[in-house]
């Protein structure tokens, strides 16, 4: 039904995406250089939470890998745009500048994320449509154990020191008005946006059906011409993809890419925005990353007037043990997470009865 | 052992005898994951954190009483207290249909222990002494097992052993097993399934708790996460052996055990978890259920 106007509801999707991005952007003048670091880093973290809660939500596929496929943009960026940069730096015997000097290194870099984070989401996408629940989780878990190992195993990819992705320097028509800290907010929501409209027209669109078909019932889909495989296949490359382009934003920002910022932490940090904001939901999915990337600042500015030993030992712990509780919670008393409880909020009481109405015919089936 | 053996086949040997002591507890571990499995059709993922609850336990007793099998005594009980307790009061509460939940509130488990571990210990290491010397025996010129590996390996197999027992010669493990394959025709012939359960979750959290403390000395000492990379392992051997069985858990724990000391001592120590992710994506890929696991059922 949602589907069958493709072409009006895509203008309207891309209207609203645009409007989004614009107030996104327009947002970066009202907050101070730290927030809009904050604002660009939480932009990155919703890229790949987004992929994930798709990929959880809509074919039921728990990854707990996700910050690798982040790592594996985030390298891809950092080689290919270093490289680039080089390449013209040596072209033109002195460093490129103007618009040329900084925007085809991030297009190459930002292509040369989405091939290395596809190809790896592609391999995992590949095992992960012949397994159920506890073995790709297990398996991506294993891949994040395997981070570290891997970067110190692979040629160029320096080791637990990490590399070095180029500074995106701010373009001189905006030099005066802009400061280095909100240009990059700025590309970071670029980013993030090329990241997540595909992702909400795939939900909305044709492909969603077919995943939550899979999800529902593998067989009665297979028997209705999906085909479960490539569809999980799929939905995995794309949330991949997106995952990919988190890490290109982080890169950026930090201009760095080393392992131990992608940890099984961060990873788990990423499942726990995706549950919270509610599996499956793209809003949820930006509450969710807002808040796994604020809270550990509240709580260090909470804890900072703390005696030293206790504060030291609260420090990067206490959040962790608030998000577990909160993750517990949620998935407990309250399955689909804020994006459902802000819902249930506004519906009227005839929906309501329809729902439960619903949730009747399939206690009894 | 002939004295004209070269220093290639030595440090095979030393590479062989150390990866049995490793695989040893990879294998008890890897158990631990079949029991909890059979009892409640899930892989527990945070079987690493509620097994190094019981492994602080045990140092703050052998730090205050000296003794290191008052604490290994008092591992073992608090591990089967932590698997009865989070199995009556958490698990019960989340919905079994889908493996999902399961598996995201044993994630929000794993934060909560580790953090608080590390609240209330701190963040260091902590150093902790083996009960037996770690210097390899030397045999005919080759070093071969320390008498702590072997203290390990003889823990194990008895702990095994008593397994095999129980599960195939008593009433209990009778009980046990069909609460595990048939739950409601067990119910209807007297066998109270529930409670089953829980004991399934008291004998798996206890196993983990004495895997995790034989490892604990091995390696660069006690923190929150010191039982990651075993349970990643464990995993693996489990998921290669076939969730379900306990000899398959058994043979595979010994495979990657010594698969990751022959890599480890050939390559490099990096390049181990990455051939335990190659084992396991190979195995996966090849029998989605594992070696010696029977197929569930068709899909299509």
């Amino acid at each position: 039904m949602r589907t069958l106007d493709l072409k009006s509801e895509g203008t309207k999707l891309l209207l609203r995406a645009g409007l989004l991005t614009l107030l996104a952007l327009g947002a970066t003048f009202l907050l101070d250089p730290y927030r809009n670091y904050q604002l660009a880093t939480s932009a990155g973290v919703f890229a790949a939470v987004a992929g994930l809660t798709l990929l959880v939500g809509l074919t039921g596929q728990l990854s707990l890998g996700h910050a690798v496929l982040m790592a594996a943009g985030g390298y891809g960026y950092a080689l290919t745009a270093t490289w680039v940069a080089g390449a013209l730096a040596g072209a033109e015997g002195e460093v490129a500048d103007g618009v040329v000097g900084w925007l085809l290194p991030l297009l190459a870099g930002v292509g040369g994320a989405l091939v290395a984070s596809g190809a790896l989401g592609l391999l995992l996408g590949l095992a992960a449509a012949r397994l159920r629940g506890p073995y790709l989780a297990g398996l991506t878990l294993a891949l994040v154990i395997a981070l570290p190992s891997a970067a110190s195993t692979i040629p160029g990819l320096s080791g637990a020191q990490g590399i070095s992705a180029p500074f995106v320097p701010v373009p001189d028509t905006l030099a005066a008005l802009i400061a280095v800290e909100q240009w990059h907010a700025w590309l970071a929501i670029g980013v993030t946006a090329c990241a997540v409209t595909p992702l909400v027209a795939l939900r909305a669109g044709r492909a969603g059906l077919r995943m939550r078909a899979v999800h529902d019932d593998e067989t009665a889909a297979r028997l209705a011409g999906v085909d479960p495989g490539r569809v999980k296949t799929g939905a995995f490359v794309i949330s991949s993809l997106a995952a990919g382009l988190g890490g290109v934003v982080l890169a950026i920002v930090t201009q760095q890419v080393s392992p131990g910022a992608y940890g099984l932490g961060f990873s788990l940090l990423l499942v726990v925005a995706a549950v919270v904001g509610g599996l499956g939901s793209l809003g949820g999915a930006a509450i969710g990353a807002v808040l796994v990337t604020l809270l550990p600042w509240v709580v260090d500015q909470a804890t900072a007037g703390l005696p030293a030993d206790l504060g030291h030992r609260l420090q990067g712990n206490l959040e962790i043990v608030l998000f577990g509780v909160v993750v517990i919670v949620v998935t407990v008393l309250w399955p689909g997470g804020l994006s459902r409880l802000l819902r249930t909020k506004k519906r009227s009481k005839k929906t309501q009865l329809s729902q439960n109405t619903q949730l009747f015919q399939n206690t009894e089936r | 052992m002939t004295p004209e053996m070269g220093p290639a086949v030595e440090r095979l040997v030393f590479l062989l005898s150390t990866g049995l002591a490793r695989g040893a507890v990879l294998a008890l571990f890897a158990l631990s994951l079949v029991i909890v499995y059979r009892a409640a059709r899930a892989v527990n993922f945070a079987q690493a954190a509620m097994a190094i609850v019981p492994v602080y336990v045990a140092f703050a007793v052998t730090s205050a009483s000296g003794s290191y099998w008052l604490g290994l005594a008092c591992a073992l009980v608090t591990g089967a207290l932590l698997g009865a307790v989070v199995e009556r009061w958490l698990l019960r509460l989340v919905p079994q249909d889908n493996p999902l939940p399961g598996i995201i509130v044993a994630i929000g488990l794993v934060m909560v222990l580790q953090a608080g571990l590390a609240i209330a210990f701190g963040p260091d290491h902590r150093p902790v002494h083996a009960p037996f010397s770690q210097r390899p025996f030397d045999v005919g010129g080759v070093s071969v097992l320390s008498p702590y590996d072997l203290f390990v390996l003889i823990v194990a197999a008895v702990v095994m052993g008593g397994f095999a027992i129980l599960f195939n010669r008593t009433s209990i493990g009778l009980q046990l097993r069909a609460a595990a394959f048939a739950p409601e025709t067990s119910r209807l012939l007297g066998v109270r399934v529930p409670r089953m359960v829980t004991l399934g979750w008291m004998l798996s959290i206890a196993t983990a708790a004495l895997a995790a403390l034989l490892l604990v000395p091995t390696g660069l000492g006690l923190d929150p996460h010191a039982a990651d990379v075993l349970f990643v392992n464990a995993f693996a051997a489990a998921v290669i052996g076939g969730l379900d069985s306990p000899v398959g858990a058994l043979v595979a724990g010994l495979v990657v055990g010594v698969l990751a000391s022959l890599v480890t001592g050939y390559a490099s120590a990096a390049t181990a978890p990455l051939a335990v992710l190659a084992l396991l994506t190979v195995v996966l890929l090849v029998r989605p259920h594992g070696l010696f696991a029977a197929r569930e059922a068709r899909t299509a």
